[in-house]
């Protein structure tokens, strides 16, 4: 990629993020913070990435400008500088990828053994490992997540799934329980904004293992690690066409779904955009999978080990500015201990560095987008209007780019829009239960079931909320934890199918 | 009522009447998991530059410049009380050591090295490491090394009775200690390496705390594996839970294995993060340490210099 970068203003363009809030008579007695150790900026240099001006559709296994020739900007949303130019893939775009996709398949894909199936995505995932950095830098800049969490999850994680999959690539007859399988043909997979990265990786690598050529369309806020992780495909010698990148907004999207050479649909993000593609594809042969919204429960026991709650309860809501499926914003704690853990949890929150996302010490970055950030807005607002206590950390926060601070509400009624709408922002609703079966009736009570937590130190309590929570992964005693042999998916609203895991291969292949 | 007899009859001792409030609903279960990992991510901070350099010269400050062996002299004591009150002697600015920490005998003879020093002499006592012997002998040794002139007691804890379940003993042996003290500080050793659960560090810690300790600490340095920051994690939120409930604050004290700049850069992060700026004082943070000190002043030395500097730059005292 030629050109120079896009110049950042960073540091100099922050107010001092982080530090604890001043003492509040009500919190009773705070921890202080005096300055007499303070963390100095430690911004991760950007010299050595460079983005191209203008990024261009990776088409069989060329660079190729889009027909129509439009192009739209992708900004950083901690700056509100732009980074590049993206191509937008128009309907005859999509169906060059698509014929691409289906002469590789047919020609190569589909009839090169296992094995070397397996070598080229062993090839991708040690190329993601080499350029780690590059990867969680440019991650952090188009997504505004911190570079802690694109250095230590996103990227490691994305590799981890090729590694996974190239493991499956030659033993897919141990898959599937003695039944004959036989790759699908040409997987469209559209991925979301939050994880572009990781959200490539959890699509294209069982596609691949299972011997199938694949559209990708990545969101078109973030297509900049997708459009890298093309460059990788590229560098790994796969044969042209087996994997394709095109870029654009919703109409390319629903482009590479409607595509009549299509065999799969995998998709992930909203579930408004889920439900319009089911209708899409409904009546055809096509297969699909949807991995929607969520509005988790992280169900806190008075007998929790409560320190460590506390953590999950901010990795679950926190992380990724909650811009998370499975975040975890409801939480939902026992009557007896909600008084301890609010505390507490405030207490924490104060200690939450809030700011640009590029250093290393920040916790909680930039809200992805202007629209995404009025969102939020608009649904906190009306939290306060119905009736909830809000806590929000009092920390500066950047003049340019979008902010929002993370947030608690208290005193939250089932009823209310924040205890049932999907926020996808650092917005925590606090309800309380009495007993189990509450937390149970209160945690299934949502449209979606995409994930849970559960924190006791009663293993038999534990297993006795899980085996009753409706959603698709229930974490015990921790939150947010990922492995790619972990199969990952939603019950109801939060849609259908599983990623990751032998039961995320079958998605991809037709058994017989 | 005293601090100790309200303490004592949550310990169910039988000579004490009428319950009373605590502090906590109940001890708090220790998650192993979650509690290492919170103190594997505190490691990711990055102090740089000035902040490294504030960092650095503050643990300077926190540091209990340790020697605790059979063969320890006079000579030996002489020297390294020297090095604690003056660390660099090309920088009168960085100040001194807190404390030097030797063994009863030689309580003398630094103390008469560091007069006219504001450096602290601090001394094991209570049949230091093991603890295995009668209260009385353990008293005695606790009053003879404040006679000789201690300003403060490192005891340990008697983690038989700990791990067979006589809390009322353990409670009862460091209250008496406190006692014995007479005014002396102290610093209460729970030899974590030895107790095998975090569950049982918290409770250890919560005894040690209501029984008078005005300081507690990890370990020996005779038993592996000693300071952790996962355990020290674990102490320092039983001290913030006793301060968010009572005000008192207790001071904390990792000890052993903490041997390098890096390192102490962590815990002082755990620190930070867990109890605020206030606890970031020799008052109430110490490191019990032998060769930490010397890569501390490397460092130091480096972010002054711009290059490192040849081992044997550095006295070995």
């Amino acid at each position: 990629m030629g050109g120079e970068i896009t110049k950042r203003k960073r540091s100099q363009d922050l107010a001092a993020p982080g530090g604890t809030s001043p003492a509040s008579p009500e919190r009773g007695r705070n921890l202080e913070t005096n300055g007499v150790l303070e963390y100095a900026p430690a911004p991760e240099a950007i010299d050595h990435v460079r983005i191209a001006p203008r990024q261009d559709l990776f088409i069989a296994g060329t660079w190729r400008e889009p027909r129509a020739g439009k192009y739209t900007a992708a900004i950083s949303p901690s700056t509100e500088e732009q980074l590049a130019e993206i191509a937008e893939a128009d309907e005859r775009d999509v169906d060059d990828a698509v014929r691409a996709a289906q002469r590789a398949h047919e020609k190569y894909w589909s009839k090169s053994r296992p094995a070397e199936r397996a070598k080229y995505l062993f090839r991708v995932a040690r190329a993601i490992q080499e350029k780690a950095r590059e990867l969680a830098i440019v991650e952090s800049m188009n997504g505004g997540k911190p570079i802690k969490e694109s250095r230590d999850v996103d990227v490691p994680l994305a590799a981890a799934h090729f590694f996974y999959h190239a493991g499956w690539a030659d033993k897919l007859d141990l898959a599937f329980a003695g039944r004959a399988w036989r790759p699908l043909g040409v997987a469209g997979q559209i991925i979301p904004w939050n994880f572009p990265l990781l959200m490539a990786a959890w699509k294209v690598a069982p596609a691949l293992a299972c011997g199938n050529t694949v559209v990708l369309k990545p969101a078109e806020t973030t297509p900049l690690t997708a459009l890298l992780l093309a460059r990788i495909v590229e560098e790994a010698e796969l044969p042209p066409g087996v994997v394709n990148v095109v870029t654009g907004a919703g109409a390319t999207g629903a482009a590479v779904a409607a595509h009549p050479g299509v065999r799969k649909v995998a998709f992930t993000g909203s579930t408004e955009v889920g439900k319009r593609l089911q209708h899409a594809v409904a009546g055809t042969k096509k297969r699909l999978t949807l991995e929607l919204g969520g509005k988790a429960a992280n169900i806190v026991f008075a007998d929790a080990p409560v320190d460590q709650a506390i953590e999950g309860i901010v990795n679950g809501i926190y992380f990724n500015q909650g811009h998370v499926c499975c975040a975890g914003s409801r939480l939902l704690v026992e009557e007896s201990a909600h008084d301890l853990v609010v505390r507490k949890l405030k207490d924490r929150m104060a200690l939450l560095r809030v700011g640009d996302p590029l250093d290393k010490n920040t916790d909680v970055g930039a809200i992805h987008s202007l629209p995404q950030l009025r969102k939020i807005e608009e649904l906190v607002a009306s939290g306060e209007k119905e009736g909830a206590d809000r806590f929000s950390v009092s920390c500066a926060l950047p003049r340019a780019g979008y902010w929002f601070p993370p947030t608690l509400f208290t005193g939250v009624a089932q009823s209310t829009r924040i205890a049932r709408e999907e926020i996808f922002g650092p917005v925590l609703s606090v309800l309380t239960f009495r007993t189990p079966e509450e937390a149970v009736e209160k945690a299934n009570g949502t449209m979606y079931g995409l994930s849970a937590g559960v924190w006791t130190d009663k293993g038999a309590k534990l297993f006795w909320m899980a085996q009753r929570l409706k959603a698709g992964v229930v974490w015990g005693n921790t939150y947010n934890k990922f492995d790619p042999a972990a199969a990952f998916g939603g019950y109801k609203e939060s849609g259908f199918g599983r990623e990751g895991g032998r039961q995320g291969l079958s998605a991809y292949v037709e058994l017989s | 009522m005293t601090t100790r007899e309200s303490s004592l009859s949550r310990y169910g001792s039988s000579t004490r009447a009428a319950p009373v409030p605590i502090f906590y609903p109940a001890r708090p279960p220790v998650d192993q998991v979650g509690v290492e990992e919170r103190a594997a991510s505190l490691a990711k901070r990055s102090l740089k530059k000035a902040s490294k350099v504030a960092a650095l010269r503050l643990a300077v400050r926190m540091m209990d410049l340790t020697t605790l062996e059979g063969k320890d002299t006079p000579g030996k004591v002489r020297a390294l009380s020297r090095k604690a009150a003056a660390p660099l002697a090309t920088d009168a600015t960085l100040g001194f050591c807190a404390a030097i920490c030797v063994y009863p005998n030689l309580v003398p003879v630094a103390k008469r090295a560091l007069a006219g020093t504001t450096v602290k002499v601090a001394s094991v006592a209570t049949a230091f490491p093991s603890g295995q012997s009668p209260l009385d002998v353990k008293l005695a040794d606790v009053r003879r090394a404040v006679e000789l002139g201690a300003d403060e007691i490192d005891m340990v804890i008697d983690r038989g009775a700990m791990l067979a379940g006589e809390y009322t003993r353990v409670f009862e042996e460091i209250a008496a200690t406190k006692e014995a003290c007479a005014g002396a500080h102290l610093k209460v050793i729970l030899e974590t390496g030895e107790l095998g659960a975090y569950d049982v560090v918290r409770r250890a810690s919560e005894i040690a705390i209501a029984a008078g300790a005005d300081f507690i600490k990890t370990s020996t340095g005779k038993i592996s594996p000693a300071a952790t920051p996962a355990v020290t994690l674990v102490m320092l939120e039983a001290i913030r839970d006793t301060y968010v409930a009572t005000g008192r604050r207790i001071g904390m004290k990792p000890a052993g294995g903490v041997r390098t700049a890096k390192q102490a850069i962590h815990y002082l992060v755990l620190v930070k993060e867990t109890l605020g700026d206030a606890w970031l004082t020799p008052e109430l943070f110490r490191f019990g340490a032998s060769a930490l000190l010397n890569d501390v002043l490397m460092q130091l030395e480096k972010e002054r210099t711009g290059v490192y500097q040849a081992a044997e730059d550095f006295s070995k005292d």
